[in-house]
């Protein structure tokens, strides 16, 4: 038995009839910070909604582990599926990321505003706990949406593009804060991204499905693969690069 | 007639009773269904199951029941309906669902008319079932019963699953991989909606009824920013406004629907003059600091 809590082995995505992604393998451990990448259209989001249990692999195996089929797990959806105008407090959306320990009553839970407490400090959103969540810039609401995720999950949280549209410095303290929870709360991270350099400096894995097939390894595997596929290239084209090549080396 | 005049009689004094009763419980479910059906972007749902509404009217008509049995009849067909025109807004691929509504709801309407005809129907039956009775008369101690059971199911729906009904409605995609059952709370949201709705159609409509559930939750949303008061605002402005509506109609014999959505179309313009008004001062006012 491992303890893994995803292992996807040859599994084939598909989306609105066609094929997104083809034999795609890699498992996820626990506290494991694994960055998807590739184009658009590659298949990361559907590959995100096949974890979530919204769309089934269309072949191959992916198994979750039976616990976070039972506890849920933390999503952070694309920023463009939320709705601005969503009359909401901060405090409103954080806490309804427990929805799966504390479903029925008018009332939430004292358990659960405490751990809805707990993630805004954790996350230095608890300042605007009683803003209206449509009134935040883009970055305080990201943080607002990560806290929901660890309500919801502390063993797992999906990340679908978290840095899309923010600045630079919004974009910084977001991979700050998604690196902490991932360290020292040791929350296992699934991270969809195009951002290749910061999926290299902030992931320990890397899921790359561009280019029709899959590559997955550790971050170094990855780089190395990437430089041997350069080395490829180049090869092909010796005699241009020759001489660029040794330099560099 | 004037409201001496009304309550004078007994037998009037029993139909206003239970128009008010209809009325004020329809308007409650209403607004309470509304607030969700408006942030999940269905308002369109609730117009298109309005009209199939309509269409339930007429093979009630044809089928010679009459006004008896077109609860039995139309609600049955409501619910498939609601159901269906869920399916095929999730449905991303071929047609939107915006589209599939009013495939639905255009269609519904010309097939029940063509019913109407049929049957050798009177133009008065389609004006009823399109804009509502004339009179209050015709509402019977079976749509009041019918009211108090849905209203009763709304609510404790609304008590009971309010935070599954935030979550679901705020994030669909988060709560489906939270562990929410998120096609369960569609269903119960389509089939709650369709049953309101064909229990308030009589007086208000198939062509307003739709607004009973718009206009609400609209109008609260200028005045809140949580969702749990959004729903509380958005059920007393719907029955502070069916009532407003109800006794001016009583009063200068109008036709009940109209007087009713109109007095929700005043209170939402008001409403928005007002919020936009502080607005634009406060902004001002920040200015001068």
């Amino acid at each position: 038995m491992t303890d893994n809590l995803i292992t996807a082995e040859r599994v084939t995505l598909a989306f609105d009839g066609h094929t997104a992604a083809e034999n795609v393998n890699f498992t996820l451990g626990r506290g494991d910070y694994l960055c998807v990448i590739g184009e658009n259209g590659s298949g990361k989001s559907t590959l995100l909604r096949a974890v979530t249990g919204e769309v089934k692999p269309a072949g191959g195996k992916l198994t979750i582990a039976p616990e976070l089929r039972k506890q849920g797990i933390g999503y952070l959806p694309q920023q463009s599926k939320i709705q601005r105008d969503f009359p909401a407090s901060v405090r409103e959306v954080v806490v309804s990321g427990c929805v799966r320990r504390d479903s029925f009553g008018l009332f939430w839970k004292r358990e659960s505003r405490e751990r809805a407490e707990e993630y805004m400090k954790l996350l230095k959103v608890d300042m605007f706990a009683d803003k209206s969540f449509g009134e935040l810039s883009g970055g305080q609401r990201q943080r607002v949406l990560l806290a929901r995720a660890m309500c919801a999950s502390d063993t797992l949280i999906l990340l679908d593009e978290p840095v899309n549209g923010l600045d630079p410095e919004a974009a910084h303290e977001m991979y700050h804060a998604v690196r902490m929870l991932n360290e020292e709360r040791g929350c296992a991270v699934m991270m969809v991204s195009h951002d290749v350099s910061c999926a290299l400096r902030e992931a320990d894995h890397v899921l790359s499905m561009c280019r029709g097939h899959s590559f997955y390894g550790t971050v170094e595997q990855y780089a190395a693969h990437e430089r041997s596929d350069e080395e490829t290239d180049e090869r092909l084209h010796e005699h241009h690069h020759h001489h660029d090549h040794t330099h560099k080396e | 007639m004037s409201i001496a005049e009304l309550f004078a009689s007994e037998f009037l004094m029993r139909v206003v009773i239970r128009a008010l009763v209809v009325g004020v419980l329809v308007s409650l479910c209403s607004s309470i269904l509304g607030v969700s059906l408006v942030l999940k972007r269905y308002s369109m749902i609730g117009d298109g199951l309005s009209h199939v509404g309509f269409f339930g009217l007429a093979i009630a008509a044809c089928a010679g029941a009459a006004s008896t049995y077109s609860m039995e009849i139309s609600i049955p067909i409501v619910i498939l309906a609601a159901v269906l025109i869920l399916r095929l807004s999730k449905n991303e691929g071929r047609m939107n669902g915006d589209a599939a509504c009013a495939v639905v709801s255009t269609g519904a309407v010309a097939v029940g008319t063509l019913m109407y005809n049929f049957t050798g129907g009177r133009s008065g039956d389609i004006c009823n079932s399109l804009f509502g009775s004339a009179s209050v008369v015709t509402i019977s101690d079976k749509d009041m019963v019918l009211s108090i059971v849905l209203s009763a199911v709304v609510l404790g729906w609304f008590l009971v699953c309010r935070k599954t009904i935030f979550s679901v409605t705020f994030d669909e995609t988060f709560a489906g991989a939270a562990g929410v059952n998120t096609d369960v709370f569609g269903i119960v949201l389509a089939v709650l909606t369709g049953v309101t709705i064909v229990v308030g159609m009589k007086m208000m409509g198939s062509i307003m009824i739709s607004a009973l559930i718009i206009f609400p939750a609209l109008t609260a949303m200028r005045l809140t920013k949580s969702f749990g008061t959004t729903v509380g605002l958005s059920a007393v402005i719907s029955v502070v406004c069916f009532l407003a509506g109800f006794f001016t109609a009583c009063v200068f014999s109008l036709q009940t629907g109209a007087a009713v959505v109109t007095a929700e179309l005043l209170c939402f313009a008001v409403v928005c003059a007002v919020t936009e008004i502080a607005a634009k001062v406060r902004i001002r006012q920040r200015g001068k600091q």
